[in-house]
């Protein structure tokens, strides 16, 4: 079972270097170390048949997060390594594993170093995440971007009075993970991840570049970045294969990619935005941004509960293949935190296309049992999809997930 | 994390009552002079602790005596001429491990607050009116454990009285904010050393909602008192908590680069 539990698979060559590292050091003297982390069982229900025969109607898996960091020389050195893995019983492809993190990192009187796989997440805004653009997503395990594969990297971060700047070169391309043929929330079409296409001849080994500026002025938290590199979002080209079905095979271009994310927090009001510009080499320019605010009513009803009102709105200009969910929606959210001794929190968002009028409603619910055990839910209904919208593939899709994680 | 009333304190406005009252001895000190005067007095006698950290056990009790602990760990930098900065990072309950919490706070307006959540690996900014609602679902406020700064209340000096041996002023406190969950506070505060050992906390409609005691003070450096014990109890509800301190360490060299969204992110 433990084999079976950790297939290991997707690990990048620096993660096995940096394993290495971390078991010598282990045996250095210790300033500050320990192991954390967290087991997992998850069962999918959906409530619909499959749009696809292959498919399954549930499913049901198990993850394992374990992290480990060890700091020594004052603070000033630290590794740490972040582990993923989950067996699913439907999807081998959803049974995978991943090196989240696995780095070195050391300060220096006038900089700090980072080298290694590392996540890194940039913007503001709750419904769409534009400007987050360094870590490729871990798409199998959530549709909603949130979940990233570690990303290898060597990057240097400057602080001074005119703000924090963070320069990365990006070593290596992360493909994104996808559902398998039995899995649900796939395209009808199934995808070739095996046969990926690059518009760089230099394929996975190309080069990228970030450079991030951020700065705090008072209430105002802002962030100006800028990628030289290979797109994190494929383009689909449908392949006629063998067998006469035809898939989808994933194509990486290059792009360079300018965004800039802005919050300022008002009192109860927070007013987010995030905007990027997209060049795709041998294409045009795009524009797509998100804005809206979280206003929030503490201490409902002489209750310790507080209710946070969202709105977002989105728009993204690219079109034909690379179009978009976001390219002209409204997302309508509440956010219902009752500050309880379980830390009980809810989030409801609908998002509606003002396009198509497609609806996407998310609840997501979790709540603590005790010190170590948390139960999470999470429920997502796809409604009156419409055929021309990207989303129209998971019209069958509705589902219920159900997680109970013990941490330790 | 600090006691209330310890905070460095400077405004004009402030220095001119201060200076009045010592100009003219004729003038009778009014409660609200006297008051203010014992509020600034406990600040100075803090002022200058530089910086401290400390390791902090929540124990949640509720009504029926079911206990649930949080441990977290605390670091305070003091600032010339405004609130302190604070970064709190969560050890247990185990979900919340690694979320890690930063916060300025300011004399004259709201606190600027961040919280990193380390699943995201996301560093949020959140909005700071939220001063009357639980931390960690316990019996503190957030404007409990906030840096206490002079100019967040007005005062009133009540009476001296005698508390398990000790003789206090009893002062009122008056939130300036009108976001605070209280109407007033009412503190016992020693002659001596001028630290804080009991706050009664009345809630909007003026109703006795809480009681803060403090215990086990101890010196360092010669000079700063810290309790190693909180005892918040709600009368209300018949909840408590108790906020226990440990290992408190002063002179850790802290910078401001120790208290921003970078050194959040990096907190573990």
């Amino acid at each position: 079972m433990a084999k079976k539990f950790f297939p290991v698979k997707n690990l990048t060559s620096a993660g096995a270097f940096g394993l290495g590292a971390v078991a010598l050091l282990a045996a250095g003297s210790v300033l500050a170390n320990e192991f954390s982390g967290h087991v997992a069982s998850q069962t999918r229900l959906f409530m619909q048949a499959p749009a696809h025969q292959k498919q399954q109607q549930n499913d049901a898996s198990a993850s394992a997060n374990l992290e480990y960091y060890h700091d020594w020389d004052g603070g000033n050195q630290r590794i740490a390594f972040s582990g993923f893995s989950r067996y699913d019983n439907n999807d081998s492809e959803r049974t995978h594993s991943d090196i989240r993190e696995l780095y070195y990192w050391r300060a220096f009187a006038h900089f700090e170093l980072y080298a290694g796989a590392r996540q890194v997440f940039w913007g503001v805004t709750e419904t769409v995440h534009l400007v987050d653009i360094v870590n490729q997503d871990d798409a199998i395990e959530n549709i909603d971007g949130e979940d990233k594969l570690g990303q290898p990297m060597v990057s240097v971060l400057v602080e001074r009075d005119w703000g924090t700047l963070e320069a990365f070169a990006l070593l290596g391309f992360r493909e994104r993970t996808f559902a398998g043929d039995k899995g649900r929330l796939r395209p009808q079409m199934q995808i070739d991840a095996n046969n990926a296409l690059y518009q760089s001849s230099a394929g996975q080994q190309h080069l990228d570049f970030a450079l991030r500026w951020s700065q705090v002025f008072g209430d105002w938290d802002v962030g100006i970045s800028h990628f030289d590199g290979t797109s994190r979002d494929p383009l689909f080209i449908a392949t006629p294969s063998a067998d006469q079905e035809t898939t989808l095979t994933p194509f990486y271009a290059q792009i360079q990619q300018s965004g800039i994310d802005v919050q300022a927090t008002l009192g109860d009001w927070a007013l987010k935005l995030e905007a990027v510009s997209v060049k795709e080499k041998a294409a045009g320019r795009n524009t797509a941004l998100v804005s809206g605010f979280e206003y929030t009513l503490f201490g409902i009803g002489n209750t310790d509960a507080d209710l946070g009102l969202l709105m977002e709105y989105q728009f993204d200009d690219r079109s034909g293949i690379r179009r978009r969910n976001s390219q002209n929606d409204l997302a309508l959210g509440m956010r219902y935190t009752l500050n309880d001794v379980e830390g009980t929190e809810l989030l409801f968002s609908l998002s509606r296309d003002l396009d198509n009028s497609s609806r996407f409603y998310s609840l997501e619910a979790s709540r603590r049992l005790n010190n170590y055990w948390t139960i999470n839910a999470e429920a997502r209904l796809f409604s009156n999809m419409d055929e021309n919208d990207p989303g129209f593939d998971l019209r069958d899709d509705d589902y219920l997930e159900l997680e109970l994680r013990r941490y330790f | 994390m600090r006691l209330p009333n310890t905070k460095i304190f400077n405004t004009a406005l402030l220095a001119v009552t201060i200076a009045g009252s010592l100009l003219l001895p004729a003038h009778a000190q009014s409660p609200q002079e006297k008051g203010l005067a014992i509020a600034v007095e406990a600040d100075k006698r803090d002022l200058g602790f530089g910086d401290v950290t400390a390791s902090m056990e929540m124990i949640l009790r509720n009504q029926y005596g079911e206990e649930v602990k949080r441990e977290m760990r605390n670091k305070t930098m003091e600032q010339d001429n405004d609130g302190d900065k604070s970064l709190i990072v969560f050890d247990n309950p185990r979900d919340v491990k690694g979320s890690a919490f930063l916060s300025f706070t300011h004399k004259n307006r709201s606190d600027d607050q961040w919280l990193y959540l380390p699943a995201l690996k996301r560093v949020k900014r959140i909005a700071s009116s939220n001063k009357s609602g639980p931390f960690m679902g316990s019996e503190f406020a957030f404007e409990d454990i906030s840096s206490q700064e002079v100019e967040k209340y007005s005062y009133n000096y009540l009476r001296d009285e005698t508390l398990d041996g000790r003789e206090h002023f009893v002062i009122e406190r008056d939130p300036v904010d009108a976001k605070s969950g209280y109407a007033r506070q009412v503190a016992w505060i020693d002659k001596d050393e001028y630290r804080t050992w009991k706050v009664d906390f009345y809630d909007r409609k003026n109703e006795l909602l809480k009681t803060l005691k403090v215990s086990g003070y101890n010196q360092y450096l010669n000079k700063y008192w810290r309790a190693d014990s909180w005892l918040m109890t709600n009368h209300q509800t018949q909840k408590e908590t108790v906020l226990n301190f440990s290992n408190y360490v002063f002179n850790n060299g802290f910078t401001d680069r120790d208290f921003n969204k970078n050194s959040l992110k990096r907190a573990k």
